[in-house]
């Protein structure tokens, strides 16, 4: 790969500061975005897909606290910014599709004036009727009448909200769009429609994305790059064509196996056992309790995150390299 | 439908009226102590009786001139009749004067003084509150909720008391009651209207002071709830300045239940205080309304 990195994301730890106890959401994770490519990361619930894409826009509430490591943007650190200067760079540089998108806009604001706050709080010098023109272009850009931006919020149809916040998202054409479960609230037909609607946008940006999610359908559709998280760490990044049909960790082979195919009939597997709590992980390879392939080595060792291919990375001491 | 539901509603208003008109006659006749009597032993205590057949004809006269020499369902009756038609009779302790025109002449003032002060306090509560709940606000706003959380606790007429005898009393700052200083003439002129404020500050306070805790609490309470919203994280996630997600994003939406207990206070505590007041006067001064 000899692309621009829109986002570079290095050693990134964030804890939850329970008592006074750690727990470690995002243990070491580091990755890099590439311009206008699509990254999408699964997990299960509380493997800390969210805690990362919150982190990444420095909007963890506490207890949630960020213990190290750094993301670099534009060849700045996010998070060794200012308060002031990450206020100005949220949303102009890196936006958000949030996760729940139903109550994700002010129920007691119109549409219009949520979108235009956008744009005064980062540019200066918008006319009134320039900001409105702005509005109509881009909730036309997602498939919606201009009428729109005179409503409220209960006006809408769920799908009509995502599409909003999709046009929030790229009012200010940022660089990097995180869109957290943006889909998880809809009905698959809308579903479908409003995935297509975000990626078309952001090819027309050329914006990078990172799409957060637990549908392997949905990625496998729109993502370009599929990273793998498990209790709090990444345990595969691969393009997306090569993590379908040959995955290698063995997290990631469960995961596949559990999907049902139109091609072959096969019995789904599930995978047993259930991720471990994140204050009591166990020791080496967090996996390793529900692994068919663990050995001994496991437990004691926690596996690096490694290339076995130019493109491709896992966190499995018992998978072989491959020749690129 | 809406017409049935109007008519309904019209029916409901006059059984609660002649319901409450009904308590208003049994209460004060269930009570011990004759209104005549008592106007009588003031104008014993003033030496203007000296008892004998003289006080009996009096008694006579006044019992005549109030109809309480009627049957007592006669004088129900009557007593309805006129309150629908919103004669309220002649006082007994001031007469000859009018009860409405006792009522009247205090009703302003009582009216004014509580909708002025609860919308001071409603405004002063709710920014507050906000400010309290508020994670980026000055440190010290969270030391305020113990201290509202006493003064919602104090009824106001007690704080009353206790700002009269200090400020009124003791120091001597500020007026010991009336609404403007006895001898003046109401006008429309700025001593008047200072007269008139100086007058209102015990009471406005001790209203204000009671009453701003429950709503910054009250304030309080909602807007933690309006931070957790995940328009909230998106409004910090535009990076709009903080002042904007304050007022335009939080403080705004947590206002709503606020604004329906003003609507609510100054309906209820505002009307009904100041009828319940005169109410009060009423009973004490043994007002028979009839």
């Amino acid at each position: 790969m000899n692309q621009d990195i829109a986002l570079q994301v290095n050693n990134l730890r964030v804890s939850y500061m329970t008592g006074n106890r750690e727990v470690k959401a995002v243990d070491d994770v580091s990755f890099s975005l590439y311009a206008g490519e699509r990254l999408g990361i699964v997990g299960e619930s509380g493997s800390g897909k969210t805690t990362l894409a919150l982190a990444l826009m420095r909007l963890h509430k506490p207890p949630a606290y960020i213990m190290g490591g750094e993301a670099i943007l534009n060849g700045r650190d996010l998070l060794a910014l200012e308060r002031e200067e990450m206020r100005q760079t949220r949303w102009s540089k890196l936006s958000l599709i949030p996760q729940g998108s139903m109550n994700s806009l002010n129920p007691v604001v119109k549409i219009k004036h949520q979108m235009a706050d956008a744009i005064e709080a980062h540019e200066s010098g918008w006319t009134r009727s320039q900001i409105g023109k702005r509005i109509g272009e881009l909730l036309g850009r997602v498939g919606l009448p201009e009428s729109v931006a005179e409503m409220y919020p209960h006006e809408l149809s769920g799908g009509m909200k995502q599409r909003v916040c999709i046009a929030l998202a790229i009012i200010l054409e940022p660089s990097v769009i995180i869109a957290d479960e943006p889909t998880s609230a809809l009905d698959v037909v809308v579903q479908r429609v409003v995935m297509q609607t975000l990626n078309d946008v952001q090819e027309e940006l050329n914006a990078a994305m990172i799409i957060i999610g637990h549908d392997m359908g949905l990625m496998a559709q729109s993502a370009d790059r599929l990273a793998v998280m498990y209790a709090g760490k990444m345990v595969e990044v691969s393009p997306i064509k090569s993590f379908f049909h040959d995955p290698q960790h063995p997290y990631s082979k469960l995961l596949i196996s559990s999907l049902p195919s139109p091609e072959e009939k096969r019995d789904l597997a599930g995978i047993p056992g259930s991720q471990p709590s994140l204050l009591e992980l166990p020791s080496g390879c967090a996996f390793h309790p529900r692994c068919p392939i663990a050995i001994e080595q496991c437990q004691q060792a926690i596996p690096p995150l490694r290339h076995i291919r130019s493109d491709r990375r896992v966190a499995c001491d018992l998978v072989e390299d491959q020749a690129s | 439908m809406k017409q049935a539901y109007f008519i309904r509603r019209l029916i409901m208003f006059f059984v609660v009226i002649v319901l409450a008109a009904t308590l208003n006659f049994i209460i004060p006749r269930l009570s011990p102590g004759d209104p005549i009597g008592a106007v009588l032993e003031e104008l014993r205590a003033r030496g203007a009786s000296t008892g004998g057949d003289a006080e009996d004809e009096i008694v006579a006269a006044y019992r005549a001139r109030f109809g309480l020499d009627q049957p007592i369902h006669i004088q129900y009756f009557r007593f309805l009749f006129n309150t629908l038609r919103f004669d309220l009779g002649h006082s007994i302790s001031y007469y000859p004067q009018k009860v409405e025109a006792a009522l009247l002449r205090s009703l302003p003032w009582t009216a004014g003084l509580l909708a002025i002060s609860t919308v001071m306090s409603f405004a002063a509560g709710s920014f507050f509150g906000a400010m309290m709940a508020w994670p980026r606000a000055p440190a010290f706003m969270r030391r305020f909720v113990p201290m509202f959380m006493v003064l919602s606790a104090v009824p106001y007429y007690l704080l009353g008391l206790i700002l009269v005898y200090i400020f009124a009393f003791v120091m001597r700052l500020l007026p010991l009651g009336g609404a403007y200083s006895s001898g003046t003439i109401p006008r429309l002129d700025l001593d008047f209207l200072l007269d008139v404020i100086r007058h209102g500050i015990l009471p406005a306070l001790s209203i204000v002071l009671t009453s701003v805790g429950c709503w910054a609490l009250s304030m309080r309470s909602v807007m933690v709830t309006v931070l957790g919203e995940d328009y909230l994280t998106l409004a910090e996630a535009k990076g709009l300045p903080d002042r904007r997600i304050f007022f335009a994003y939080a403080m705004r939406n947590a206002l709503l239940p606020q604004v329906t207990s003003l609507a609510i206070a100054l309906g209820d505590g505002g009307f009904w205080g100041s009828i319940g007041r005169g109410g009060l006067q009423l009973s004490r001064h043994r007002l028979a309304a009839l």
